[in-house]
């Protein structure tokens, strides 16, 4: 079952507690390099973010030499980097998962249902791959209410299944 | 739940995010010809057993992917200290229990 196809629809679950959304597509790059990263920020036209977390951009650090990159022209910063002489992969992997937005009140509570980590301590504007149960994702905050986790296709049917259950629990607690 | 400190994210995160990876500081021999079956034996398959503290790996799987090094009081399941691979292993008396 292709994720792409089987989640037809924009929005899986909205009520008054939280809001549960397919994100249009946008093209992924995924970014490996290590040592002066001067010629290939050059090249982007941008610094890449150094710590861990960290977003300028749309680019998100996962690693200590590790990046994603979220764009609307894959082809252009493709083109811009394929001449750097640094050493680097730069991977196109639009393909390989989808995202979903979840915003409301009890964004956070609700992420509480697979995620380990202290939603609560995470900045605005950072991103970071982490566990939502058993399934690895990259969770980004970027607002105290709005969150986007990317979830590899595959996974993608259970996580959002398990989102609407705990979105549906959350409202009728609050009715 | 533990929490366990990574060196690279430098942060203090779930247990769940990691994976444990076996005993730390253990070196494959530069000539394997040289080694007798004996030798060859203890590098692959001999391991510490501690009470106390023991130097393990560990990766943070959903994290920065990176392996790193931990000291953990296998009696307590404290974290003494976690610190890069790559780097020579920590003094144990320097090491309080749960500073990690
Ligand atoms: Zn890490």
């Amino acid at each position: 079952m292709n994720a792409l196809t089987s989640f037809p629809t924009e929005t899986l679950v909205s009520n008054a507690a939280v809001s549960v959304t397919k994100v249009p597509h946008r093209a992924r790059l995924s970014l490996r390099a290590r040592g002066d990263l001067g010629p290939l920020e050059r090249a982007l036209g941008y610094s890449l973010p150094r710590k861990i977390g960290g977003v300028t951009l749309g680019t998100a650090c996962l690693g200590p030499d590790e990046w994603i990159i979220m764009t609307d022209d894959a082809a252009a910063i493709m083109a811009a980097c394929a001449s750097v002489d640094l050493p680097h992969s730069l991977v196109d992997v639009s393909g390989r998962e989808i995202s979903f937005e979840i915003e409301g009140d009890r964004a956070g509570e609700l992420l509480t249902l697979g995620c380990p980590r202290d939603i609560d301590a995470i900045a605005d504007g950072t991103a970071r791959r982490t566990v939502f149960d058993g399934v690895t994702v990259t969770l980004w905050r970027d607002t105290s209410e709005r969150f986007r986790i990317d979830v590899w296709n595959s996974f993608a049917p259970h996580v959002a299944h398990l989102l609407e259950i705990g979105a549906r629990e959350l409202a009728a607690e609050m009715a | 739940m533990l929490l366990i400190h990574c060196p690279h994210c430098e942060e203090t995160l779930p247990e769940a995010e990691f994976a444990y990876a076996g005993q730390a500081h253990i070196v494959r021999p530069a000539d394997p010809m040289s080694q007798t079956d004996e030798q060859w034996e203890e590098f692959l398959f001999i391991r510490e057993n501690a009470k106390g503290a023991h130097y393990e790996r560990w990766r943070h799987l959903h994290g920065c992917g990176r392996f790193f090094n931990a000291v953990r009081d296998t009696v307590s399941d404290r974290f003494l200290t976690t610190y890069p691979s790559g780097t020579p292993r920590p003094d144990l008396s320097t090491l309080t229990e749960g500073k990690a």
